[in-house]
């Protein structure tokens, strides 16, 4: 467990890579059974290597090995062993490694568990994951090694940005790398079909479950870091619209529309080459993002390694996977035949709606994010596009989307009418026009009046839909438990994603009518806010393992009666002459109450302290939701119908759907 | 999508269009990096093209202690004046305020409070030291936004006629007046 073993470990995946990427594409159009054959064995052995490689870098992070100038510039002796552990991918270097990874993981999950696919098209796939894993390991060996080392070795390494010192931080780049990565998945098979020349049912009922993962984990790592946003940086808000948030967004977005597109061609053989746009675009767009960060080109808060030299190797990678496969796409895109014919007003034309309005928002969200640089690059302007443009253009395209959501489920395939399915939904209606006036009262403002109101129409319409398919209370009890116990979970599933949906909206809208004030107080003196009164009661200093600090002490009273008290922080790390503020957040799930520690004024004889104090209403739902959207998608890949019953070519399998 | 183009021309010409628009947009990352490398593309100097233009219309309120001023005002200038954007929320502007307070003698300072509420503003020049001449209120930010001001402090050189020469996103150092305000300001003097 050395450097060097990491390092040739590398180097041996690399070359793995490389032949993963090759020779099963050789053997797949020579139908050449014994290459193809050293498809999943290459893949086994490629991630096998990545992890040893991975391994041996955070041994040498354990054992503060210094002379590893990764560790040297990212650890120190005095850090907490979770973060020398986490440490590892919260820095450029680490984090291309754990990238390669997961990349790895994801090729030889495809080996191990794609045995019932057809092993030309199991073949084509994992070469391709081979040839972006080959790009990456190469990209890692030589502009961004992990394992280079430094002479002398110094005695202490520089530590961690403290920012990154955060348990929802340590965990959440490998959750949103394994969201990314994932859409690998999908993508290989775009361009496996896209050489094979054929996409089919089965084909779409390989890809979906695959693009299902992906999309859990992306909604996970979003949900996290926008949770890390609100409780680390202690301005108060979830989602700033920073290029970085959007470069995971804009995925997030388009991998939704795959996830529903993939339905479409599962079921009906329609939308075919859409689809395999989608999943060439989701991958390309989780490429970019991600790496165009690194390369300084967006201007962001989040500090990366931004090194053009890196940047061009990225963007030659980037010209060579994304270019690569749109080329394919274009070539062999038109010879792929189109099927399944339907009624504007059926369930297809509404996942067609629900695919137009979200890749409308990731087109808003991707002019936005990507307008500065681009204004600067032609017309030596600098404008920056912030907030304001981006709620003004997605909110007005997310609400429409809420509506049809909440008429999707409901809608049968091929041909519907609009009136059964309506009447199905009259209660759900009646709550959500409900909503709309007291939201009305509550709130004053048209968007999040209406954002409101959408949110409980989504999460009552999933409520009726799952009530539709069981019967509930129009007949007895016991057969409507029967139904449930044979309702496929992928049903619940996607009511639950629904329902997460709308009780992240609802959260969002909440966070709109949030109140904060910024005062400035002397110890003992109260304040008020949101109908609490906040009294600073005592300020005292405190040492951490790698920090000193400053404590307070806030009582939050209503009505006189203690509610809690909040202990925010300051944090001074000595080592890398930086200070971090520690929110403290108090919540009854209802509502966030959330206090910040800010400057101190005045000499130290009478001191005075600047608090932020904040209210948030309905803030968690937001995570939770998040969690609920995650969990949904996890419980309808649990669907035995997934599992069970490898998909048959050639032969069109009929799949039963249960109605 | 279930409607398909007739002609098969079309159809190519559709299907070539995601290579097409990637292409470009390619292309014109390629240019960024490449001017990044040379120096002369930088995307994190968000403010020069304000550089050598008039300063942009607007008309401020007064900021108690002092009277506010407008676009008129500074275009009417015949000697150069810094405008210096704060709030009494900001830290960096703390800490500007000894060298700002140094050198208002030696050049008059118009400040401009960012966002920030009068009676927050008017504590934090008396707590700091008042180096301005005039004191304008910003109080929805929708100036700066025409300034091109992305977060405070940040201080303009405005020479003769309201054209801005100089520009700055960080606080004022004593390094930057001996070596690039006055020098610049004592070339614009009538």
């Amino acid at each position: 467990m050395n450097p060097e073993l990491g390092n040739f470990a590398l180097a041996l995946a690399c070359c793995m890579a490389a032949g993963q990427a090759i020779l099963p594409l050789i053997g797949a159009s020579r139908r050449d059974a014994r290459l193809m054959a050293l498809a999943p064995a290459l893949a086994v052995g490629q991630m096998i290597a990545l992890i040893t490689s991975f391994a041996c870098l955070i041994h040498a992070a354990i054992t503060n090995d210094f002379s590893v100038q990764n560790v040297a510039a990212n650890s120190a002796v005095s850090k907490p062993l979770l973060y020398k552990i986490t440490g590892v991918w919260g820095n450029h270097e680490g984090s291309v490694l754990l990238w390669a990874m997961i990349l790895s993981i994801c090729g030889g999950a495809v080996a191990l568990f794609g045995r019932n696919l057809p092993s030309a098209l199991q073949a084509r796939v994992i070469a391709v994951l081979g040839g972006v894993a080959a790009g990456f390991e190469l990209f890692c060996l030589t502009t961004s090694n992990p394992f280079a080392r430094v002479w002398p070795a110094p005695m202490d390494g520089q530590g961690m940005n403290p920012l990154l010192q955060d348990p929802g931080l340590a965990f959440h780049p490998p959750i949103l790398y394994t969201g990314y990565v994932g859409f690998a998945v999908p993508f290989a098979f775009a361009i496996a079909a896209l050489i094979e020349g054929r996409v089919d049912a089965a084909w779409g009922r390989w890809v979906r479950p695959w693009a299902v993962a992906a999309w859990c984990f992306l909604t996970c790592g979003i949900a996290m870091g926008s949770w890390w946003s609100y409780y680390v940086l202690g301005w108060g808000g979830y989602w700033f619209w920073d290029p970085v948030e959007n470069a995971s967004l804009i995925p997030w977005l388009t991998g939704t529309a795959l996830v529903h597109s993939a339905i479409v061609v599962e079921k009906r053989e329609a939308l075919k080459i859409w689809t395999v746009l989608l999943a060439i675009g989701t991958f390309s767009f989780s490429l970019s993002g991600t790496f165009l960060v690194r390369s300084g080109i967006l201007n962001s808060v989040h500090a990366f390694a931004n090194d053009p030299a890196r940047g061009v190797f990225i963007l030659g990678l980037l010209a060579l996977v994304i270019g690569g496969s749109l080329l394919l796409f274009a070539i062999r895109a038109p010879q792929l035949t189109a099927g399944g014919l339907f009624a504007p007003v059926s369930r297809e034309g509404l996942l067609v709606l629900n695919n137009i309005l979200l890749c409308s928002i990731c087109a808003v969200v991707l002019t936005g994010t990507m307008y500065p640089p681009f204004m600067s690059l032609l017309f030596g302007k600098t404008i920056s596009v912030g907030k304001p443009f981006f709620d003004a253009t997605t909110i007005p395209l997310a609400i429409p989307l809420m509506v049809f959501m909440g008429f999707g489920p409901m809608m049968p395939w091929k041909r519907a009418q609009m009136w059964p399915v309506l009447r199905r939904l009259w209660w759900a209606a009646c709550v959500t026009a409900l909503a709309l006036v007291v939201a009305t009262f509550q709130m004053r403002e048209i968007l999040p009046v209406l954002a409101t109101a959408t949110a409980v129409w989504v999460i009552c319409s999933s409520i009726a839909d799952i009530a539709e398919r069981l019967r509930l209370f129009r007949q007895p009890l016991g057969q409507s438990w029967q139904r449930a116990r044979s309702l496929p979970r992928a049903v619940f599933g996607a009511a639950m994603a629904h329902a997460g949906v709308g009780i992240v909206v609802l959260g969002i809208a909440g966070m709109s009518q949030a109140a904060h004030r910024i005062v400035e107080v002397h110890v003992g003196q109260s304040e008020m806010l949101a109908g609490d009164s906040w009294t600073l009661t005592d300020v005292k200093p405190a040492i951490g393992p790698n920090y000193t600090a400053l404590v307070a002490t806030i009582e939050v009273r209503h009505n006189g009666k203690l509610v809690t008290t909040l202990h925010p922080s300051k944090r001074n790390f000595a080592s890398q002459h930086q200070t971090t503020t520690e929110v403290a957040i108090h919540t009854n799930l209802m509502a966030d109450i959330y206090g910040v520690l800010g400057d101190k004024h005045g000499d130290d004889a009478n001191p005075t302290y600047v608090l932020r104090l904040h209210y948030n209403p309905l803030a968690p739902w937001m995570w939770l939701g998040g969690l609920i959207m995650a969990f949904g998608g996890a419980l309808s890949l649990s669907d035995r119908r997934v599992r069970v019953g490898a998909p048959r070519r050639a032969k069109t399998v009929d799949v039963v759907v249960v109605q | 999508m279930s409607g398909q183009p007739s002609s098969p021309t079309r159809r190519r010409l559709l299907m070539a269009a995601p290579l097409v628009v990637a292409g470009g947009v390619g292309v014109g990352f390629w240019r960024m990096l490449s001017g990044m490398t040379r120096g002369s593309f930088d995307p994190h100097d968000i403010h020069a093209p304000a550089l050598n233009r008039p300063v942009p219309d607007f008309a401020l309120p007064d900021q108690a202690p002092g009277t506010g001023f407008s676009a008129a005002d500074l275009r009417g200038l015949k000697a150069p004046v810094l405008v210096n954007y704060f709030a009494s929320w900001c830290i960096p502007c703390v800490a500007e305020m000894p060298v700002l307070n140094a050198l208002k003698d030696r050049l008059p300072i118009w400040g401009i409070a960012y966002k920030d509420k009068p009676e927050h503003a008017l504590g934090f020049v008396q707590r700091a030291g008042n180096p301005y001449a005039r004191i304008a209120s910003d109080h929805d930010g929708l100036a700066a936004i025409d300034w091109g001001v992305s977060g405070v402090p940040e201080t303009f050189l405005i020479g003769p006629g309201g054209i801005i020469r100089w520009h700055t996103a960080s606080p004022i150092t004593e390094a930057m007046i001996t070596n690039t305000i006055m020098p610049l300001a004592d070339s614009l003097k009538p």
